[in-house]
């Protein structure tokens, strides 16, 4: 493929595909190992609420004001969530399907009670974004990318992409020590002086805040799916938190790159006249990939399993 | 009103004979609750300076949860708690804690060195680089719980006596003045109680002070000093020969202790 073609229509779906994996994927990470890997499908749901009272307040469907409403309505559900679990003492996941429900419901109440359907407020559109339609017209080629006429309509969501991935990344890198501490013994974390509630806020926070900025780029099933599946494999190829890492970004980026990829071109290639979802393809590249890595990744010992064998 | 509370539930100050300056740990009035049955009540603990004390009681009774909230791990509805004298948040630095070993996921992924390394905390603080003196101090601390060979495995390939191992080694490496251990010797093999026992008593030799919470009632009079039975309450308090009696004992277990053990213990002691 030219560049003329390749640089406005794959470029940025692209770059956009692997920004919002990875921004996914790294805090993942340490959400998988404090078992609530599940926050991701939690505020996808908690999110409509939030669209709605914006809408409401707003009385337009526009891009910044439905991502506030739906961030602030993720940080609230997992205030919510952490109370739930605290006061009531049940487990992570029983929270989050108490609290996602809940607020989802009320979502859908709202949605009714308010005449909303007058103006078609489309949840889809409004904030599950769409891969495929994240082009760069303005660009004719790889020289585009020194252009600063032509990078002024670059679409929006590739640097708030960026931006976002570099504030969940800073995070990590910030308080990483702490971090890696306290999921791992959170009694010793305590002794030390580190604020564990406080710090299990914030890495569901970032989560959140990475969450909605790639429902509003990609969608949901690709924000669902990297928090889970490059984390869970990247754990069967080590046994060191450092490379766990590593390996999840690398798995992220595969999924991107092969999901985007094999949903253009797979069809043709098959036969097939129309290309599919990249973002249903994306997702299911990265179950691939986790599956593979349950069958051969060195590391995939059962928890629990006998020591020494 | 803050006054008459604090008088109501003591001070570290009354506590007699010893200068309550040199309490390692000093726990005054502390009640935890757990829904609304308390898990401990009213608890009144002086840990003795240089002495290797256990804490003792029946399943349930508070050890775990008086060790929790003395550390601030659990917040008690009252209660107030000093180290050396002082606030516990000022002196933390002078604290190790080694958790239950079932408290823990073992699939963590994680070496048994980088586990060590989490002694460092304090020294390394968020961003401090890692050098090489640190993970000097990280191997000498596995070396003196005889875990050398280990560094590089990941710690869910460990048997339950290697990890609980690796647990002191990580309290070894907060190079602390007061060793605070939850159940270090529940379900680990001989050598590894031995190992265990020889460093605390080594760490005792160079002046720390050392708290373990304890369920084997035959090792107490060999292992430590002083004893500290509680169950919910405070039953007693003191060295072996003082506190740990047939009395104290039926007073702490009641019926769930027969009659015959607390005999044969007591004859144990002599």
């Amino acid at each position: 493929m030219s560049g003329a073609e390749f640089v406005p229509l794959s470029l940025t779906p692209l770059l956009i595909g692997i920004l919002a994996a990875v921004a996914c994927a790294l805090p993942g990470n340490f959400l998988l190992l404090r078992r609530q890997a599940l926050i991701g499908d939690a505020i996808s749901h908690v999110v409509l609420p939030g669209i709605v009272v914006a809408f409401l307040l707003t009385g337009a469907i526009a891009t910044w004001p439905m991502l506030l409403g739906a961030a602030g309505a993720a940080v609230t559900a997992v205030i919510l969530i952490e109370a739930v679990r605290r006061l009531g003492r049940i487990e992570p996941g029983a929270a989050m399907g108490v609290i996602f429900t809940t607020m989802f419901a009320a979502g859908v109440l709202l949605l009714e009670q308010t005449d909303t359907s007058a103006v078609h407020l489309d949840v889809e559109h409004a904030l599950y974004g769409n891969l495929e339609s994240l082009i760069w017209l303005d660009a004719t080629g790889w020289s585009s990318l020194w252009d600063v006429e032509a990078l002024r309509y670059l679409p929006p969501e590739l640097p708030r992409m960026a931006l976002t991935l570099l504030g969940v990344a800073s995070f990590i890198a910030l308080f990483w020590r702490a971090l890696k501490i306290s999921t791992f013994d959170e009694g010793f974390a305590r002794t030390l002086g580190i604020h564990t509630g406080g710090l299990s806020l914030a890495l569901v926070i970032t989560a959140s805040v990475a969450a909605v900025a790639a429902f509003d780029a990609v969608g949901s099933i690709i924000v669902i799916a990297m928090f889970i599946c490059p984390p869970a494999a990247a754990r069967m190829m080590t046994d060191r938190l450092e490379r766990q890492i590593g390996w999840s970004v690398v798995f992220a980026t595969l999924s991107a790159v092969l999901g985007y990829v094999l949903a253009g071109y797979g069809p043709l290639w098959l036969g097939a006249a129309d290309a599919v979802s990249a973002a249903g393809m994306i997702a299911t590249v990265s179950g691939v990939i986790l599956a593979a890595a349950a069958r051969f990744g060195p590391c995939r010992r059962r928890a629990g399993a006998p020591a020494g064998v | 009103m803050a006054h008459r509370a604090k008088s109501l539930i003591g001070t570290c100050d009354d506590t007699g004979a010893q200068n309550p300056e040199t309490s390692p740990l000093c726990v005054r009035g502390l009640t935890v609750t757990y829904g609304e049955k308390p898990a401990v009540f009213s608890v009144d603990m002086t840990v003795e300076p240089g002495k290797m004390t256990a804490i003792i009681g029946p399943n349930g009774a508070g050890k775990s949860t008086l060790l929790k909230a003395a550390l601030g791990i659990v917040v008690p509805v009252s209660g107030l708690t000093q180290v050396f004298g002082r606030p516990l948040e000022a002196m933390r630095s002078r604290i190790a804690y080694v958790p239950q070993r079932a408290s823990i996921d073992w699939d963590f992924p994680t070496r048994v060195i980088d586990v060590v390394m989490m002694g460092l905390y304090r020294e390394l603080g968020l961003l401090g680089r890692i050098r090489g003196h640190h993970r000097k101090v990280a191997r000498d601390c596995l070396d003196r719980v005889g875990m050398g060979d280990f560094a590089d495995r990941q710690i869910g390939q460990l048997s339950g006596g290697q990890q609980q191992r690796v647990f002191l080694a990580r309290a070894l490496a907060q190079d602390a003045d007061l060793y605070l251990l939850d159940e270090p010797f529940a379900g680990v093999d001989a050598a590894t109680e031995k190992a265990i026992i020889t460093v605390l008593k080594s760490l005792r030799e160079a002046g720390k002070s050392v708290v373990v919470v304890h369920h084997d009632l035959a090792t107490v009079t060999e292992y430590f000093d002083n004893v500290f039975l509680i169950n919910t309450r405070k039953v007693a308090e003191g060295p072996v020969a003082e506190a740990f009696t047939p009395e104290t004992l039926q007073a702490a277990y009641g019926g769930r202790l027969a009659t015959a053990q607390i005999d044969q213990l007591a004859v144990a002691q002599g």
